[in-house]
């Protein structure tokens, strides 16, 4: 189907171009909607679901990772009926171990993958990068596009370097990380999501989190513009995952008001929508426990993993 | 790029307005049941003895009742301010003048969260508006005459700059608190004592502003504030004692004034309708172009002079843009103007409701396409839904008549010769906007385009820095900015 409605090759050096002071307006806009009561406890408890609950460090373990996959499963007893997060996501050798502790809780295991957070690798290793997480049980990969070659203008390698790990993917779900921070401007960050759509891209995420500027609501709004315009194109829906700079429920309630206002509600769950974070978990937990009980716990009433 | 073949593709934002009410609290505001004219720094009873009510456009309770000034009441304002201009205020330095002015400029902020409910209530319009556009630009209006007032002889180098006297100054209902800023402030700034009209819809911030006014010290009858309708502004503007009128309204009302003012040395300057064309060319960031068409005719229900109300879109994207348009549309929240989540608030009054009704029909009749918002609407109140209009031609009464209300008429263009033609093509020159990513293009029409603001890549930007005022039928004179200044005074 994908094939069929996408019988033409677009010029990607005219992907639409983004007026920097209307974009970060609009965003600006979303962030004034008051959300209140019961949409702000639907609104926490979406975000919890859509959360998918990060480690990538050098320094990570079998046990490390246990120990986040039980949270990923169980984030707050105390609190009857909470969701799960919707995916934990790892390096590539700690996906068996996910995959075990997650096993029957519906929990999904990303990988990232392709020389992740750099890119700065051959394909071939990228590919055998990817098809080992995915041998090993990932149902998702989160690859790097190769930046350097983006900004030379090499928009051809970057589409075909994306197409060949999709090929890679078999049915896990790629999601395609632009790192928006080294992009730059707004105009490159549409081109780089138009060409991951295009090769084939099934999430468009901003950032690996390695980097400074990660997700911000700008670039995430250029990039749901893209989706929505990909979709009036081929009918193809993208999902579309900020990552990275989102620590407070209150700003994850806010991209969640500009998703719903700019893709609308069938974007509204966590098979179309992720936030790539870490601590943003237990904020949201601390704001659903309020809203509750009417007062604030304390930080260390959470659990840290 | 090709289009889909699917039509049945759509986005759905039916969630998208249903966020739990988040209104703003009445209480912060106090409105007293009855207010008098505000003449010689106290609050008069009317000599005319007469009151009407004042209500809230949204739900239609009465909110207080004000004074109906007659021509009685119209004289011993006048005279008021031209005592304190004789007596007093024409004396006083500049530093001393501006010193009053900051000290309103910072009243203004410290009671903008009052003012904003106020003009919420009386207006109608979105809470989100009145909180961070016209309270926080009035107060920004009067710190920037504040800060001209002792630097007239730098405003006007080698030349003196006098005060008229009295200054008539007649305002509209679309931004009631803003308008009685721009007219008060530089006339004050350069040593005019002033009376003023608010609209009879929407009086009560300016009478808030009387208050302010009053507590600052301000010398007595330096700024009066009256209320009433056409009859209480016909006096104002043919009383021989007045030597200037400002005026802001509609441009029928507007020749009135000009034809009763013909042969007398009153000066005047008139801010009146228009109906701005907003260009969208095809390389124009097209999303940023859509929000500021939004922004341009849905801003304030549309009741703003400048509205963006004819749009013209190169035809290489017009599907597009009119997509996006309508996807748009369907996530603007309509109803309670305190409520923070609102877009678009209540129509002002009846009447208006009942002008853009019967335009609507017009455009209908006319054989305009027409779509618009599925949003509910409240049963109390006068409301309409954001409306726009395709297939429409030159020829059509809905692209070329000031309505006025939240309603836009959509063309599509194909060189940029042929839009500049027909933007140019009306009785008004107020405003305009141009959306391109090209700067020789840009530049190209801003020396075409006949209006006095062209916005490039934006559109209802404001600021007291800037000049603003019309072509043709939208009246002569600027406010704001060093332009403003000249306005009130006479060179020497």
């Amino acid at each position: 189907m994908v094939e069929k409605n996408l019988a033409y090759f677009p010029d990607f050096s005219v992907s639409p171009r983004i007026d920097q002071v209307g974009i970060e307006e609009r965003a600006a806009r979303f962030t004034k909607r008051s959300i209140k009561k019961e949409t702000k406890l639907n609104g926490l408890l979406l975000t919890l679901n859509m959360i998918d609950l990060t480690t990538l460090e050098g320094k990570d373990t079998v046990g490390k990772v246990q120990q986040m996959c039980y949270k990923a499963k169980h984030l707050h007893d105390a609190y009857e009926g909470l969701p799960t997060v919707a995916a934990v996501c790892v390096y590539p050798t700690m996906v068996s171990v996910a995959k075990k502790a997650v096993a029957g809780s519906g929990v999904k295991v990303a990988s990232v993958a392709t020389a992740f957070p750099s890119g700065q690798a051959p394909r071939d290793v990228k590919i055998r990068d990817t098809k080992y997480a995915v041998a090993e049980g990932a149902d998702e990969i989160d690859m790097v596009i190769s930046r350097g070659k983006f900004l030379e203008g090499e928009y051809n390698f970057v589409f075909d370097e994306i197409a060949a790990i999709k090929e890679a993917c078999g049915s896990a779900r790629l999601k395609v990380i632009l790192e928006t921070g080294e992009l730059v401007t707004y105009d490159k960050v549409r081109r780089a999501s138009d060409i991951a759509m295009y090769a084939g891209a099934d999430f468009i995420k901003t950032s690996t989190g390695k980097i400074s500027p990660a997700a911000t609501m700008p670039v995430t709004l250029v990039m749901l513009e893209a989706i929505r315009d990909f979709y009036y194109k081929t009918g193809r829906r993208i999902a579309m995952k900020p990552a990275g700079g989102i620590s407070k429920s209150k700003l994850a309630l806010h991209y969640l008001v500009m998703l719903n206002e700019i893709l609308g509600e069938a974007w509204m769950n966590n098979e179309w929508f992720r936030f790539g974070a870490s601590s943003l978990a237990n904020d949201v937990l601390m704001q659903i426990m309020k809203e509750k009980t009417g007062v604030y716990q304390g930080k260390d009433y959470f659990s840290l993993d | 790029m090709a289009s889909s073949k699917n039509n049945t593709i759509k986005l759905k934002f039916d969630s998208a307005r249903k966020y739990a009410p988040a209104p703003e609290s009445r209480s912060a505001a106090k409105i007293n049941a009855r207010y008098d004219l505000f003449i010689n720094g106290k609050f008069e009873k009317p000599l005319s003895k007469k009151y009407f009510g004042t209500i809230s456009p949204s739900s239609e309770e009465r909110l207080s009742e004000v004074a109906d000034a007659n021509a009685a009441d119209v004289d011993k304002a006048v005279k008021a301010a031209r005592q304190a201009y004789d007596r007093y205020w024409k004396k006083l330095s500049g530093a001393e003048r501006g010193k009053y002015l900051y000290r309103i400029a910072r009243m203004v902020q410290e009671k903008a969260r009052e003012l904003a409910i106020i003009e919420s209530l009386n207006g109608g319009k979105p809470i989100r508006e009145s909180r961070d556009f016209d309270v926080p630009t009035a107060a920004n209006h009067f710190f920037y005459y504040a800060g001209w007032a002792d630097k007239l002889e730098y405003a006007f180098p080698n030349r003196q700059a006098q005060p008229l006297g009295v200054a008539g100054q007649i305002i509209p209902w679309n931004f009631p608190l803003l308008m009685a800023a721009w007219k008060i402030a530089p006339a004050l700034a350069t040593g005019n004592t002033v009376v003023l009209k608010p609209a009879e819809t929407t009086p009560l911030t300016a009478l808030k502003l009387a208050e302010i006014i009053q507590e600052a010290d301000l010398p007595p009858g330096v700024v009066n504030i009256i209320t009433g309708a056409g009859a209480t502004g016909a006096a104002l503007v043919n009383h021989p004692g007045v030597d200037k009128i400002a005026f802001t309204g509609s441009t029928q009302v507007g020749k009135i004034i000009q034809n009763a003012i013909a042969g007398t040395p009153k000066k005047a300057t008139l801010e009146l309708g228009g109906k701005a064309a907003n260009i969208i060319f095809d390389d124009a960031p097209l999303d940023q172009a859509v929000e500021g068409v939004i922004n341009g005719i849905f801003f304030n229900q549309g009741h703003v002079c400048c509205a963006g109300s004819r749009l013209y879109v190169q035809e290489s994207v017009f599907k597009q843009v009119v997509q996006k348009l309508k996807d748009r549309l369907e996530t603007m929240i309509v109803g309670d103007p305190l409520d923070k989540n609102t877009d678009i608030g209540a129509i002002n009054s009846k009447e208006q409701l009942n002008t853009i009704n019967k335009y609507i029909k017009i455009g209908i009749k006319e054989g305009a396409e027409i779509y618009q918002s599925s949003a509910e609407l409240p049963h109390k109140g006068f409301w309409c839904r954001p409306t726009l209009f395709t297939n429409v031609a030159q020829s059509n009464r809905i692209a070329q008549e000031e309505i006025f209300g939240p309603v836009l008429a959509i063309q599509s263009f194909r060189t940029d010769d042929e839009v500049i033609e027909k933007a140019n093509n009306s009785p008004y020159g107020l405003s305009s906007g141009v959306w391109t990513d090209k700067g020789s293009k840009i530049f190209n029409l801003t020396t075409k385009l006949r209006s006095g603001v062209v916005w490039a890549n934006t559109f209802n930007k404001f600021d007291p820095t800037s000049p603003f005022g019309g072509y043709k039928e939208s009246g002569y004179g600027r406010e704001g900015g060093l332009h403003g200044l000249n306005a009130y005074v006479k060179l020497v």
